[in-house]
């Protein structure tokens, strides 16, 4: 479909998928198995600009926004969901400061994560505060002209590799949600240390750690807005970063897609290729209207945000439900029609299938996204019905 | 009215840079205005080098002019401490075709620190004439003494053609000689053939990856340039006791000085690798898959006596280094035995070894090319076919 | 250092079909590129100019459509660009590029370096560079795979020649030809490409450069292509078919049981 996609956008598209064909799709086997971190990756994504993509122009970006940030996002997952997540994880660290950040703090932080010098990470997740982000235990109390932190954050996407932490803590734990407070924590502040990196079943190439607080000592300069506001920051920056989840999940689909596509104009069964047959057909049409369904749906969403939407929580949601369950769809058929091929590692739907998974789970379960969609239309109606 | 250099002596400022352009030596400073002397070929690289635009190359139309005052053939001998390349040999062997249809002679230009072995072997194989230039500054090739002599020598010997190798010397020297004489130069060239009613050289080679053969001629200027693909042309049987003529050339004041220095030659350890000359070969591509498997293929072939070649696939995946390549890119080959392991046979392969006297191809890939034009190919995977070759090999030799 | 860094627009080899019945290149939807061996050339200008100041310009001369790859040369980092495009230039064999292109190099003035690729994948010549560098009357080192040091006056490189590794030392302004060896090609950057986008690039045509239509294009060139034929091809033999064991016996029958041998 015609998206009618800027030029600085179609660039990006562009530029992305030759980074991926260069120097993602010859390594992505090898970082899956091997459980590697793209640094190498993320050298060449940084020289080529695209940290700099939703980052604002004073700040050395250039504010190219939500859309460009999901087409760049969707391009590299075509290829490697992995590489994707780590270069996405960037944005949702970036996102606190840039949505909540004091002018002192994108100026000091901004620069770097533009440039791609220093690599960002959002924590918010803890053993036992997963889907119940309002159960956190992490706490920060203030001590002078600084807080001192202890707890400790799970499964934080590129943890040990970025140098610029972005942590909801509890500043006042008897206010519950209300007494949460956002922090940027920097790699090497005293007391701050990473544990152990996770085995995980897909997304291989992104760094998944523990982030362990242990007084902590962290500058009163960088509580991001008030004490309090902490949860208002961790859910604006989860709704600006969903649509992203929903275009990485996109790019995994549609690159299943093609992998299919691809495989069955090859393989000749019954004296024919198989896509002759029309039990195929129909499966790649299926799958083929259902990527280009949550691609709009993406895109729209995208838009909505670029075009300065206030409330977007319930269209977030929408998008990142759909294009997840689609992605994990369209992969689990593209390794149908691969067959026992396509059971092997050695053909990449396999992949594909695994790391399709993780974009139902992530920032906010699926179940939690359809919570979040349905506490919206109950309200909505609520509200048409008070008029 | 003929060609003709013009000094515009209204604009000339003395400044002597045409003095240092000219490869011929034809120009001096007079009165502090340039004055061309009669050794001038109107070649016209002083026209190009005055900076201030005051050298006019005039008249004649008809290019270099008189054409029939250039004949016979001459080549560029290349050597390395005295010793004569197999290349230049190669060359007289197809300057001696070409010259008896053209009627002329056969020379080579040698330019070396000692020349008395190699003006023998290069009459041995066909040379009439040696245009020999001896100095111990020319122990190593450099291009612009190289180029000056060269440009001297074919002022001087009038050939009508001027053949080359198309080593990384010949695709230096030439392209800077053709530029300042002002003549055509054809790349590469896989065929030569002396066409007599054009009285023209038709230059055969290959364009786009090996998909065309392109036949090339220079109709309006002498001599007619080629450089020509090392292990194509075949040289003829030395001729022992075979003698010629010495033309010794005594460089000029300056015209062995180099602005590029050698400082370091380092001897290649593949140079050992010569597949160029092998008599069977045993070759591997894409469908080798690792750099472990050639292992099978060195066992092969050192069991036959013969050597390695790769495809570009297998030597751009560095499975095999650049040396052992076979094809449009790489060396050409002319085996007695050619054996393509996992070798598609790609167009740009196929044009490096298709000389071979006898072809074998092992591929499961009953489509690829290669079985278009093997000998006998075997479909099969060559991962069981060639260890039950070494096994059947090592039992009938005992 | 002001580089230029001598570029060509070539069909892309990999798409190159034969016509079978009319033995001619079919052109149609073949995409032109950048020859490969002018990325590692521009590479290296822009390696050149990152450590030591300067300026990159990228040069080119053919049809209209040749700026492409000048803007591709743009996205990854030149900073100017400039074609040669003229009627005058069309047909022209190396020796007429070469005169057309040394032309704009001295019209350009004060150029340190030019850096061409070794050759172009179309025509395989490699006969440009040293002809740019014979019509400025500059040194050259060719077949250059790793350039090891470049000062204001002088470089040092490493040529690879079929015996070994000459290092070579050359004062500037010089011409150098460039192997894929010598580099790795940087991927382009986004703003590079928004640069690119909207970058004038100057056209230069005959006229410009001063030059003769006796030594440009066809008229200028001293050689032409007669005739263009499909490679004789030979016609292949039988196929065999069986047990590793069984094709074995054959293959040892033709090697060791004389044939060919």
């Amino acid at each position: 479909m015609d998206y009618r996609l800027s030029e600085d956008i179609l660039a990006i598209r562009e530029l992305c998928s030759d980074i991926a064909a260069r120097h993602i799709r010859p390594i992505r086997e090898e970082l899956d198995r091997e459980n590697r971190f793209p640094a190498e990756v993320m050298k060449v994504l940084a020289d080529s600009d695209l940290f700099r993509i939703y980052i604002p122009e004073a700040y050395g970006g250039l504010g190219l926004g939500s859309l460009a940030l999901c087409v760049a996002a969707e391009e590299l997952s075509k290829v490697c969901a992995g590489v994707a997540t780590t270069y996405a994880a960037n944005a949702l660290g970036a996102m606190p400061i840039l949505l909540s950040g004091s002018e002192e703090q994108k100026s000091r932080f901004l620069p770097g994560l533009a440039s791609g010098s220093n690599l960002a990470a959002f924590a918010l997740t803890e053993p036992d505060a997963g889907s119940d982000a309002g159960g956190i235990r992490t706490r920060a109390i203030l001590d002078g002209d600084s807080y001192v932190l202890n707890g400790t954050k799970q499964w934080i996407t590129n943890g040990g590799e970025a140098k610029v932490y972005t942590v909801i803590a509890l500043t006042d734990p008897d206010r519950g949600a209300r007494g949460a407070s956002a922090f940027i924590v920097e790699d090497g502040a005293p007391g701050f240390s990473y544990g152990k990196k996770e085995d995980k079943m897909g997304i291989r190439a992104s760094a998944t750690r523990e982030l362990v607080f242990e007084d902590c000592r962290v500058p009163v300069a960088n509580l991001i807005a008030r004490e309090g506001m902490g949860f208002m920051v961790a859910m604006r920056t989860l709704d600006n970063s969903r649509p992203g989840v929903a275009a990485q999940a996109v790019g995994i689909a549609q690159g299943a897609l093609d992998e299919a596509l691809a495989y069955a104009s090859q393989r000749r069964q019954f004296g024919q290729r198989i896509d002759s047959f029309q039990a195929i057909q129909f499966m790649l049409a299926d799958m083929a209207t259902q990527v280009e369904a949550a691609r709009a749906l993406t895109y729209s969403v995208a838009r909505m945000i670029d075009s300065g939407a206030k409330r977007f929580e319930k269209e977030a949601a929408m998008a990142k439900v759909f294009a997840s369950d689609t992605a994990m769809r369209v992969t689990t058929d593209a390794v149908q029609i691969f067959g026992g091929y396509g059971y092997m590692k050695e053909y990449p739907v396999e992949k594909m299938m695994r790391d399709a998974k993780i974009t139902q789970i992530y920032e906010g379960t699926n179940q939690i996204q359809r919570g979040v969609i349905a506490s919206a239309l109950i309200r909505e109606s609520a509200s048409k019905d008070r008029k | 009215m003929s060609a003709r250099i013009e000094i515009r002596t209204d604009i000339c400022t003395g400044c002597g840079i045409c003095i240092s352009a000219c490869p011929f030596g034809a120009i001096s400073l007079v009165e502090g205005l340039a004055q061309v002397s009669d050794a001038c070929t109107l070649c016209g690289a002083c026209v190009e080098a005055c900076p201030f635009r005051a050298i006019v190359l005039r008249g004649g139309g008809e290019g270099a002019g008189d054409l029939s005052s250039w004949s016979g053939v001459m080549i560029f001998a290349e050597q390395r401490d005295g010793k004569v390349d197999r290349s230049a040999f190669e060359l007289l062997g197809a300057a001696r075709m070409l010259a008896e249809a053209e009627g002329g002679p056969v020379s080579a230009a040698l330019f070396t620190s000692s020349g008395a072995e190699g003006c023998s072997a290069l009459f041995e194989h066909g040379a009439d004439t040696v245009y020999l230039v001896e100095s111990p500054a020319l122990r190593h090739y450099s291009t612009e003494p190289s180029c000056r002599l060269l440009c001297r020598t074919i002022a001087l010997a009038k050939p009508s053609m001027v053949l080359a190798a198309a080593t990384t010397t010949g695709r230096d020297l030439m392209p800077r000689v053709a530029r300042l004489i002002n003549t055509g130069l054809t790349a590469d060239c896989t065929g030569l053939e002396f066409d007599q009613e054009r009285n023209a050289l038709l230059q055969t080679r290959p364009a786009f990856g090996g998909n065309i053969m392109a036949t090339i001629i220079c109709e309006r200027t002498r001599p007619q340039m080629a450089t020509v693909r090392p292990g194509v042309m075949k040289a003829q049987a030395p001729e022992p006791g075979r003698t010629g003529t010495v033309e010794r050339i005594e460089p000029l004041p300056g015209e062995l000085d180099s602005r590029v220095v050698l400082r370091e030659f380092v001897a290649s350890t593949e140079g050992s690798v010569d597949i160029s000359e092998a008599e069977l070969i045993v070759s591997g591509g894409r469908g080798m898959k690792s750099p472990e498997n050639f292992a099978l293929l060195e066992e092969l072939a050192s069991l036959l006596g013969g050597s390695v070649g790769a495809s570009r696939a297998a030597v751009d995946s560095g499975w095999m280094p650049y040396p052992h390549q076979v094809g449009q890119t790489g060396k050409t080959v002319q085996p007695k035995v050619y054996i393509a392991c996992g070798i598609s046979g790609a167009v740009q392969h196929r044009v490096g070894m298709q000389s071979s006297d006898t072809i074998y191809a092992i591929n499961r890939d009953e489509t690829a090319p290669i079985f278009s034009f093997c000998s006998q190919g075997f479909a099969a995977d060559l991962f069981e076919v060639i260890p039950a070759l070494i096994r059947e090999i090592r039992r009938r030799k005992g | 250092m002001r580089i230029v860094a001598a570029l060509k627009q070539v069909p892309d080899a990999s798409e190159v079909r034969i016509d079978p019945e009319r033995g001619t290149l079919i052109r149609d939807g073949v995409p032109a590129i950048m020859n490969p061996f002018d990325a590692y050339a521009l590479e290296e200008g822009l390696r050149w100019r990152d450590a030591l100041g300067g300026e990159v310009i990228a040069l080119t001369m053919g049809p209209p459509q040749a700026e492409a790859i000048l803007r591709e040369a743009i996205s990854l980092g030149a900073d100017s660009a400039l074609l040669l495009s003229d009627r005058a230039f069309a047909g022209a064999d190396t020796w007429a590029t070469s005169t057309t292109l040394a032309a704009a190099v001295r019209k350009l003035g004060n150029v340190d370096l030019v850096v061409a690729g070794k050759q172009a994948i179309d025509g395989d010549t490699a006969q440009t560079g040293p002809g740019i560098a014979a019509s400025l009357d500059w040194p050259q080192v060719t077949f250059v795979g790793r350039v090891v040091e470049m000062t204001s006056g002088k470089l040092v490189a490493e040529r690879f020649v079929e015996a070994g590794v000459e290092v070579v030392e050359c004062p500037l302004p010089a011409v150098i030809t460039v192997l894929k060896d010598a580099n790795v090609p940087r991927m382009p950057s986004l703003r590079g490409k928004m640069k690119a986008r909207t970058a004038g690039i100057p056209c230069w045509g005959l006229a410009d450069l001063g030059l003769s239509e006796k030594e440009t294009g066809l008229e200028g060139s001293p050689t032409r292509v007669v005739r263009i034929a499909t490679p004789e091809t030979r016609a292949g033999g039988e196929i065999h078919r069986g047990s590793p064991e069984e094709l074995a016996s054959i293959l040892a029958d033709l090697l060791l049981g004389g044939a060919g041998r």
